[in-house]
């Protein structure tokens, strides 16, 4: 392949030819929290060409590298929103298009939230100037039981921002997904295994007429390789008993990947969780009682599942997933902390272990060498409310700290006016 | 009568009225129409106490000062001392608050405990009458649910006093009412904070527009809702005439002037009444309203009505109008940093909170949830820090009067609580730290100088949680 080759060889060209140290930078002298070991008090961060190619003491900066100062100053990887809306509207309500809410039976499994995403949402540059810089993001179909599939996406800006399309298959298998079954667990279990089966079975089933015994064609293709095991299923469970039943399938079901999403009551089957190895993203200011399934809510939550062994994120819960705040996270993890959670723990839960639950942690979520380069230099500690950003970097490319809001800020300054 | 007349008029002073010179002839008792705040009285009564005092805090007074290293006496439920190595009388409860910090209890201006109460069923949403767009005869006190398991998570946060209030459904929603959050309490007459005025809630904007039009009703539109609110008003001023009429006639009648029979009153028209009670002045306006150009409005029609607006709620483009919201003394109730849910919280922006307080006006953080009533200072920590990033020079004591002295002023109880004032009610919260910051937990939380919380100690559950089988087992 003559011109594929040279394709190839013209762009290592231009890598080549291209100043490297102009792409150089190097963060020195910050509290380096890597996810990868203690922290450095006083450590440099060298990344090259968007990968971080040293992470250490004293770091000689290559010819030409911008230095950051970030003496008094933490350097951590950027922040995963392990469960949000970010880019799939630019206002949720007001009857503005919503792309995250899918209405009526036409898709549910096969809504594909990637390919709504868009970089150039406002609060994409509002989410990532608060040290946000990768996001796991999903339709809510309400047809089935099915709420679609999700993406990985980096908040960069830039027009590839989806990195990972159709990663994860939301399933309702609570509250919300037994309405979607008569009002009834007793009709939800069946479901998700009819729904298996058609997908499995399909195009076959469909070719020949038979059709799904509950899902429309378009669907049973979309849930397909999720069904093969091809891809995780992203369950929205609150309830111990719910849990003990996802359990109890997930070892009938070996081949099939799944995670938690919400798990309010994940305490109270934090041993069978760490067994099964069936991660939960949870939210740890979910303490009421506001859902019959969400009884046993507390704020501890967070805490005893790490006791256990059993691997968590930190995101908002189901019903405050949306599109405009998954910068609150770090508040989120921070008072998972306030309430009995170590540290690094909760820094851990909102940036290397969602990486690890949605398939990239091998690339995102600790500052190593060869890891792509999210990196955030922050004024502070990162999960105090009171902190903030003063550099944040997607790939190694330093993001300007403005916004729509800053914008509005500077032109309503007091002291401007 | 529970209410107390005194107390009504140091609001309407401290308030500064600019309605009550015009509506009120000198010759006419006022108010003119019943107001009604007396049925459902309180039945609160304090918890008992022994006296406390707190040593060796930072204290965080809720008027804007900073104490180190200081004391605060609590005797008989009321702040009795403030300072430096007080003297305690013998038998007080010493606690040791050395690295700690001391704040004056967290007053949330907009909550909907009780009305929206978990569990969230369709059997407790309680909190909006959708059935015609003026229902300011509806009291929120009468769908306030006693068992509300966030009345003990507030505590928990620091909270004690909360005003709740109607949904934002309707031009008018309805009557707010202020209350302690009582654990354990069977009524919510137990709970109301006594002789706290009555409040009416109003709603701008596009919810009032969006029920009603999408069911062909009025108000449909913008200009929809500014005719309900103004042809309520304009109703509510005849009532009010009538009433003065009735009033004036009847004090001839008594005084001798017996032409004719005993003059017999108008018929009592339940949303008339609120409605009069806000010209009047005797209940506080609460007006839920995101963008600034819609204040503005709602300012003219209360100068076109001769009405004082205490508050806009959630107020999300209150920076834009800061120097308006100063020189007419209305306060704005918001977020730290929600934005961008609907088209009027577009413009949110994180700065909102310090920027009001720059430009001279009343700065209020409120919850308007179940979860957020729980860490209110920490949403006041957030709006300090953006204030200070934006290059404002604000005190964290100063920011704490947006939790305390300044909601207590929107809904009338700041000569009772509000702030660390001898003499003012002993409601006190020690905080594990610096209480702007992620970190720091409400330890003990005290009203009117009660121990109601300690961190670590299992609070009263109410009914509706006592004997679920995970609490057995937490324990």
């Amino acid at each position: 392949m003559i011109i594929r080759n040279a394709l190839v060889a013209a762009a290592a060209l231009l890598a080549f030819a291209a100043p490297a140290a102009a792409q150089s930078v190097l963060i020195k002298g910050g509290r380096v929290i890597t996810n990868a070991g203690a922290p450095l008090e006083r450590g440099d961060v060298l990344i090259t060409n968007g990968r971080i190619v040293a992470v250490g003491a004293n770091i000689a900066a290559p010819a030409g590298a911008t230095l950051i100062d970030a003496a008094g100053k933490w350097v951590t990887p950027g922040v995963f929103a392990a469960m949000s809306e970010v880019g799939l509207s630019e206002i949720s309500g007001s009857g503005a298009p919503n792309d995250a809410s899918v209405s009526g039976a036409l898709v549910s499994a096969a809504a594909d939230a990637g390919r709504a995403f868009d970089p150039a949402a406002t609060a994409v540059a509002v989410t990532r100037l608060e040290g946000v810089t990768r996001a796991a993001i999903a339709p809510s179909a309400s047809g089935t039981v099915f709420g679609g599939r999700g993406a990985i996406v980096a908040l960069d800006g830039r027009a590839e921002s989806v990195f990972r399309q159709r990663s994860f298959q939301v399933v309702e298998l609570g509250e919300t997904g037994a309405s979607r079954t008569g009002g009834s667990r007793t009709a939800l279990w069946p479901t998700l295994e009819a729904a298996l089966r058609d997908a499995r079975e399909y195009p076959s089933r469909y070719r020949s007429g038979q059709g799904g015994a509950v899902l429309s064609e378009i669907d049973a293709q979309a849930l397909q390789p999720f069904a093969l095991g091809q891809g995780m299923f992203l369950v929205h469970i609150e309830r111990a008993a719910d849990i003990r039943e996802l359990i109890r399938f997930a070892l009938a079901n070996p081949s099939l990947k799944f995670a938690i999403h919400g798990g309010a009551e994940a305490w109270l089957v934090a041993d069978e969780l760490a067994a099964a190895k069936i991660p939960v993203i949870l939210d740890p200011m979910v303490n009421l009682p506001d859902r019959m399934e969400r009884l046993a809510a507390r704020l501890d939550n967070a805490a005893l599942l790490h006791k256990a062994g059993a691997k968590f994120a930190i995101a908002p819960g189901p019903g405050s997933v949306d599109a405009h705040q998954a910068r609150l996270v770090l508040q989120l993890a921070g008072n998972a902390v306030a309430n009995g959670l170590a540290w690094d723990a909760a820094f851990a839960a909102i940036t290397k272990t969602p990486a690890e639950i949605f398939g990239v942690g091998l690339d995102l979520g600790t500052l190593a060498a060869g890891r792509t380069a999210d990196v955030v230099v922050w004024d502070g500690d990162p999960l105090e409310v009171q902190s903030a950003p003063t550099a944040v970097y997607i790939a190694g490319r330093e993001m300007p700290l403005v916004s729509r809001q800053t914008r509005l800020r500077d032109r309503y300054m007091p002291k401007a006016r | 009568m529970r209410y107390s007349h005194p107390i009504a008029l140091a609001l309407l002073a401290s308030l500064s009225l600019a309605a009550c010179a015009t509506t009120q002839a000198s010759d006419v008792p006022k108010p003119a129409a019943p107001v009604a705040t007396a049925p459902f009285a309180s039945t609160y009564t304090p918890r008992p106490s022994t006296p406390v005092i707190i040593r060796g805090g930072t204290v965080l007074d809720g008027e804007g000062g900073e104490l180190a290293n200081a004391d605060v006496l609590l005797i008989d439920g009321k702040i009795a001392g403030v300072g430096a190595s007080l003297a305690a009388p013998g038998g007080a409860t010493e606690i040791d608050a050395r690295g700690k910090y001391v704040t004056p209890g967290i007053i949330d201006a907009h909550s909907h405990l009780g009305v929206y109460p978990s569990p969230s069923l369709q059997a407790t949403s309680d909190g909006n009458e959708l059935t015609h767009p003026n229902s300011a005869e509806v009291w929120a006190e009468h769908s306030v649910w006693p068992q509300d398991p966030g009345f003990s998570r507030a505590v928990a946060g620091g909270i004690t006093t909360l005003h709740i209030l109607p949904g934002s459904g309707n031009l008018f929603g309805g009557r707010g009412v202020t209350l302690r959050p009582v654990l354990g309490a069977r009524t919510v007459q137990e709970m109301k904070f006594p002789g706290a005025p009555h409040s009416l809630k109003m709603a701008c904007g596009e919810n009032p527009s969006r029920v009603y039009g999408s069911r062909n009703q009025s108000p449909a539109t913008g200009m929809g809702n500014v005719a309900g609110y103004r042809q309520a008003f304009a109703k509510a001023q005849e009532y009010d005439r009538k009433w003065s009429e009735y009033r004036k006639k009847l004090a001839a009648y008594d005084a001798g002037d017996k032409k004719g029979d005993r003059p017999s009153p108008p018929d009592r028209d339940l949303e008339q009444e609120t409605i009069a009670g806000v010209l009047n002045g005797e209940i506080l306006l609460q007006w839920h309203c995101y963008r600034a150009d819609e204040m503005a409005l709602a300012i003219d029609i209360s100068r076109e009505f001769n009405f004082k607006i205490a508050a806009f709620h959630h107020a999300v483009e209150s920076y834009k109008i800061a120097d308006l919201l100063a020189r007419e003394n209305i306060c704005s109730a918001m977020w730290a940093d929600w934005w961008g849910f609907k088209l009027e919280a577009y413009d949110g922006i994180r700065e909102n909170i310090p920027f009001v307080h720059a430009g001279g006006a009343c700065a209020i953080v409120h919850s308007d949830s179940e979860v957020g009533i729980q860490r209110l200072n920490q949403e006041a920590g957030k709006a300090l820090s953006d204030g200070r990033r934006a290059g404002l020079d604000i005190s964290r004591s100063v920011a704490w009067t947006w939790l305390s002295l300044n909601p207590a002023r929107a809904i009338g109880v700041a000569d009772r609580t509000g702030s660390l004032t001898v003499g003012k009610a002993a409601d006190v919260v020690v905080w594990s730290a610096d209480p702007l910051t992620t970190y720091a937990v409400a330890e003990r939380v005290y009203i009117d100088g009660a121990l109601v919380h300690e961190r670590g100690r299992d609070t009263t559950p109410s009914d509706f949680e006592l004997g679920q089988t995970y609490r057995e087992r937490a324990q």
